[in-house]
């Protein structure tokens, strides 16, 4: 098999293998062992995974549209006998009985589980610097984060370590780190994806979407993965069929840019590859046009309400009884207690402590109550502005990938790389990353985001821009 | 500046997520917590009144499943991942009352 | 009538209960899991990840447990919301597998509502919690006692109903369980069992001066098993609080235990440290809309409501008003009448009298919610039983005793009657010779009611009901004594 084979994306790996140029159970092997090289590196890899395949699949895979390519998955898909800890020392080895339904979809279709993927402790993180398991680092800069919460899906995809990922979006958490790593993610319109299996963080918020290499295997994996699950009441049936993109122009499409997300906290250099992706756009056809939205500013604040708020329900379940963690105790609550603080790390806690807080008794209608409030005009913000324009253009993250320890010491400036991907997220509206530049040498990411079930269209807009800024994203290949 | 949550409050709300904090903890909390709250105060600047909350952005009802029975988990599966079992059960320390 | 409360010991004392019932929906599967439901089966076989809260898992709503909940608010009568939603009521416990039960809050399946002489306040779906079995000191556990949890039960749809305060006394709460319980077995959304579990409830009460419409500090009685202890738990709770304030005490707001044994009330915890539940909506699971098929199709379930049942007896059967309620929404009741009325029988049995002992005689041989269907006794033969009593074939005591025989080993009346030798004694000369006879071992009392004792004629008329196997008519011996006595 010749070294090029890594460099194919997913979608031509797929069609080498069918029209049989390529062997899937090679690819598979040398994906295998790239990523066994970097869990074995220790401190000098990447740390990108908790977990890789230590052979092939058992069984050949029949074929089918993803023709037995390589997956790496986040390390909260449950993905039956094989270890799903979320990130989190609190389910260390656990595992699950039953696969999730997105991941069940991509193995049925051919995919193979090559690794599971390091991640933010319960999703919890704009940086991997939150995992029970070490931080993850950014292959284009070891020193820097490739950020969060998919960090480690992030990174193997920018390194060519797996072909591509699968990743959950909850604030940010899929195009946040696709930004800061150079490469596509996609969150799709909430309740495209089932989510079940997904371990959750906020059940409202949380998407499950793919990493990758182009758009063009972002729009492979996600038509796999959408629609309807009876096993999650909260999926919904995608009214259309997902198609493979091709548009090279814009010609037509009516491009709005919210002053609130593009303003000061954006950083110079970061601005400066927005502005020339902008000027791009009018020269593919665009209309470039200013757009409200004018609860945007508000978003991160209501987002650090809800996300935890449901983050502090749904993590209730660790309570050492049925599985996970359970600490020495001589009495029921000190089992509870002890089990917690040990085996959430710092920021789950003190998450699930703002979360309990919002929602507890004389503090609800403060904060819970009027952040659903803040959201419904969030929402509304988008209804009115996809009126007037097709899609809205934004910087995907505040800044490049920052220093490893830069801001652990400070919960509220890492919660602020999240504001231009969050309004998003409270939305449920679909929204791609994808990388339009560097910026000192390191990746911008662009976000375009649409209405709700737009994504072929979402897609299609990515894959012109994409075709016309030609992103080099060798520079972090390993 | 005092701070928007004060250290008996969080050694409640640490109570009711079963949460542990050591002696040395709860001060930094409290002050991690009030600096994100501080921030998140300014939805308190918002006109809501007549602002509907959105518990389920996805605008649609129902989803519900036909009285179907499916196989369960076999028991030693259930079991599997416990930290203590005794007699096909979880095992635990008791409540008190 | 005073509006102020008056000081303890100055006045009367009036009883405000409320309860609230759990009621296990029958339905194939639990409330938002595949799982079957299990009845005594081996620990931990009947879960799947939902039920066990595994990582990852999401519930989705039993339909028909909503349709259920449905039937159960057009039975009492309920306002049915249009949109509900379910929510999470958050608490640590190691019965409840994902540290939060999935319930109801503000926004509930059913409002409103009424059953006899009760309010509904509301009513709600919701998921049952585990069970614990307490095995006290295991070596395992150092410290504390071990408990073992069960989650077959995990999940089990429930609904909760809950009435207004408005009943008065230990006797009317029993009464008016029994009729809920028995509405709701005539819905057949429930097997009712409180021994087995599938109806549990739990009593709210207070004291007031009577005459007031404040409400005093209530305290919730809880784990009462059965009908009786139920009652017995009210009535000694009453007594207590009545104590109390009378001694110059104040109630205080708990949770308490009533042990059925000893009688003695403990409490079980302060429910002034309530559990702050955190509610929130419960953003795994849509909003339940009720549309015009999920309406009809719980309507179309219920045959025919309680109400118009008892609107029909009173009508159509000529019934009085007590007689068409209880038969009513005591369905079990009401289905043996009306198949016994159905039954071709000559002499005929009037409908009132064939209501009165299916309420009386009948249901008193009854055990405690027992079905008639299930015993021995056919509808038909009870209808030629009344038939006969009318018509004064036999006596009413000896009817007794042939109704006993006909719940005992089933058959016919007719047979029975002859092969007891049990056929009303006429106004024959055996009569007044047993009635001679039984002047003169009476002799005492004889002459007491010749004194003018009327009363004394009782132990009399008792010798002769004995000596005739009580096949003599009681008004037709009252007369030969006084004929036989010259009075």
């Amino acid at each position: 098999m010749s070294s090029g084979a890594l460099e194919l994306s997913a979608v031509a790996a797929a069609a080498a293998i069918r029209d049989g140029s390529l062997s899937a159970g090679e690819l598979f092997d040398a994906y295998r062992e790239r990523a066994g090289a970097d869990r074995a590196a220790g401190e000098q890899g990447l740390n990108c995974f908790t977990w890789v395949a230590d052979e092939r699949p058992a069984q050949a895979p029949a074929g089918g549209p993803l023709a037995g390519l390589p997956l790496a998955v986040k390390d909260l898909f449950c993905t039956e006998g094989v270890p799903s800890q979320s990130g989190s020392r609190i389910l260390e080895g656990y595992l699950p009985p039953y696969t999730a339904t997105a991941v069940a979809r991509l193995l049925d279709a051919g995919a193979s589980l090559l690794a599971k993927t390091n991640q933010d402790e319960f999703a919890m993180g704009s940086s991997n610097e939150n995992s029970g398991y070490g931080p993850v680092r950014n292959p284009w800069d070891r020193a820097r984060v490739p950020g969060g919460s998919s960090g480690g899906s992030a990174a193997a995809v920018a390194a060519g370590l797996a072909p591509w990922a699968l990743g959950t979006d909850t604030g940010g958490s899929i195009r946040q780190p696709a930004a800061l790593c150079g490469i596509v993610g996609l969150k799709p319109t909430y309740g495209a994806v089932s989510r079940y299996g997904m371990i959750a963080f906020a059940s409202s918020l949380d998407q499950a979407g793919p990493l990758t290499r182009d758009v063009a295997d972002a729009a492979l994996a996600f038509a796999q993965m959408v629609g309807r699950d009876a096993c999650d009441a909260t999926s919904l049936e995608f009214p259309h069929a997902i198609t493979a993109p091709s548009a090279e122009r814009l010609d037509g499409v009516r491009i709005g840019v919210p002053d609130e997300l593009t303003g000061d906290g954006i950083e110079a250099g970061v601005r400066a590859c927005f502005e020339a992706a902008l000027a791009r756009a009018e020269e593919l056809g665009a209309q470039v046009q200013t757009v409200r939205l004018a609860h945007a500013p508000h978003a991160l604040s209501a987002y650090y309400v809800l996300a935890p708020a449901e983050a502090s329900s749904n993590l209730a379940r660790f309570d050492g009884v049925r599985y996970g963690l359970r600490a020495e105790a001589q009495e029921l609550l000190e089992m509870y207690t002890s089990t917690r603080h040990d085996g959430f790390g710092a920021e789950v806690r003190r998450r699930i402590m703002l979360g309990t807080y919002a929602l507890s008794s004389g503090y609800y209608d403060a904060y819970y109550g009027r952040a659903q409030r803040v959201r419904t005009k969030v929402a509304g913000d988008f209804r009115e502005a996809f009126a007037e324009v097709d899609f809205i253009l934004t910087p995907t993250a505040p800044t490049v990938a920052f220093a490893l320890g830069e801001k652990t010491g400070d919960p509220l400036a890492m919660y602020l790389n999240d504001y231009c991907t969050v309004p998003m997220s409270l939305a449920g509206i679909p929204a791609i990353s994808i990388p339009c530049g560097l910026s000192a040498g390191l990746p911008v990411g662009l976000q375009i985001a649409g209405p709700a079930f737009s994504e072929n269209r979402l897609l299609d807009a990515a894959h012109a821009f994409e075709h016309a800024l030609e992103f080099d994203g060798s520079g972090a290949r390993v | 500046m005092t701070p928007v949550i004060s250290n008996d409050e969080v050694l409640h709300v640490a109570r009711l997520a079963r949460l542990a904090l050591r002696e040395d903890e709860i001060e930094p909390m409290a002050r991690e917590l009030s600096a994100v709250l501080e921030h998140i105060a300014r939805i308190g600047e918002l006109d809501l009144d007549d602002v509907e909350p959105t518990s389920h952005v996805v605008e649609v009802t129902g989803a519900l499943r036909a009285d179907e029975p499916r196989p369960s988990l076999p028991r030693d599966v259930v079991l599997s991942q416990a930290p203590a079992v005794s007699d096909g059960g979880f095992l635990v320390p008791s409540p008190q009352a | 009538m005073s509006e102020r409360p008056a000081a303890p010991g100055t006045a009367a004392l009036e009883p405000v209960i409320g309860l609230e019932i759990h009621v296990q929906l029958a339905t194939a599967t639990k409330m938002f899991c595949g799982c079957e439901l299990s009845f005594g089966e081996p620990p931990n076989t009947r879960t799947c990840p939902v039920c066990i809260g595994l990582p990852g898992s999401l519930p989705v709503a039993n339909a028909r447990a909503i349709h259920f909940g449905l039937m159960i608010g057009l039975a009492l009568g309920s306002e049915l919301a249009p949109r509900s939603i379910f929510h999470r009521k958050n608490y640590f416990y190691p019965d409840q597998a994902k540290g939060y039960q999935i319930s109801q809050y503000d926004e509930p399946l059913c409002r409103g509502g009424r059953l006899g002489e009760v309010r509904i306040h509301r009513v709600h779906l919701e998921e049952d919690a585990a069970k614990l079995i307490h095995v006290g000191a295991s070596g395992r556990i150092h410290g504390s006692d071990a408990s073992i949890v069960d989650f077959n039960r995990s999940g089990t749809p429930l609904a909760e109903i809950v009435t207004e305060p408005d009943i008065r006394s230990a006797e009317q709460a029993g009464e008016w369980l029994r009729l809920l319980r028995g509405t709701l077995r005539q819905l057949g959304v429930s097997d009712v069992n409180m021994e087995e579990g599938s109806l549990r409830c739990d009593a709210n009460i207070s004291l007031r001066a009577a005459g007031t419409s404040e409400l005093g500090t209530k305290t919730e009685l809880k784990n009462m098993n059965s009908f009786r202890f139920i009652e017995r738990g009210i009535r000694a709770e009453i007594a207590r609080q009545q104590k109390l304030l009378l001694d110059g005490g104040q109630v205080l707001q708990e949770t308490l235990h009533f042990d059925p044994d000893s009688g003695a009330i403990t409490s079980l915890r302060s429910k002034e440290e309530a559990h702050d539940y955190r509610y929130f909506p419960e953003p795994d699971l849509l909003p339940v809309a009720i549309d015009e098929q999920m309406l009809a199709a719980a309507a179309a379930a219920m045959s025919e409501l309680p109400a118009e049942r008892a609107e029909r007896l009173r009508g159509d059967a000529g019934l009085s008003e007590d007689s068409a309620q209880l038969l009513a929404f005591r369905g079990e009741l009401g289905d043996f009448f009306e198949a016994a009325l159905a039954a071709p029988t000559d002499p005929p049995a009037g409908a009132q009298a064939l209501a009165n002992w299916v309420t009386g005689e009948l249901l008193g041989r009854l055990d405690d919610g027992q079905d008639p269907a299930d015993s021995r006794l056919e509808p038909a033969a009870l209808a030629a039983l009344v038939g006969m009593v009318g018509a004064k074939q036999i006596s009413v005591g000896a009817a007794r005793q042939v109704l006993d025989r006909l719940l005992a080993e089933g058959g016919e009346p007719g047979a029975i009657v002859v092969a007891e030798g049990l056929a009303a004694m006429d106004g024959s000369d055996e009569l007044a010779a047993i009635v001679a006879a039984a002047l003169e071992a009476n002799a005492d009392a004889a002459e007491r009611v010749r004194q003018g004792n009327a009363k004394a004629i009782g132990p009399i008329v008792g010798q002769v009901m004995r000596d005739t196997k009580g096949r003599a008519d009681g008004t037709e011996v009252s007369r030969l004594i006084n004929e036989q006595l010259g009075l």
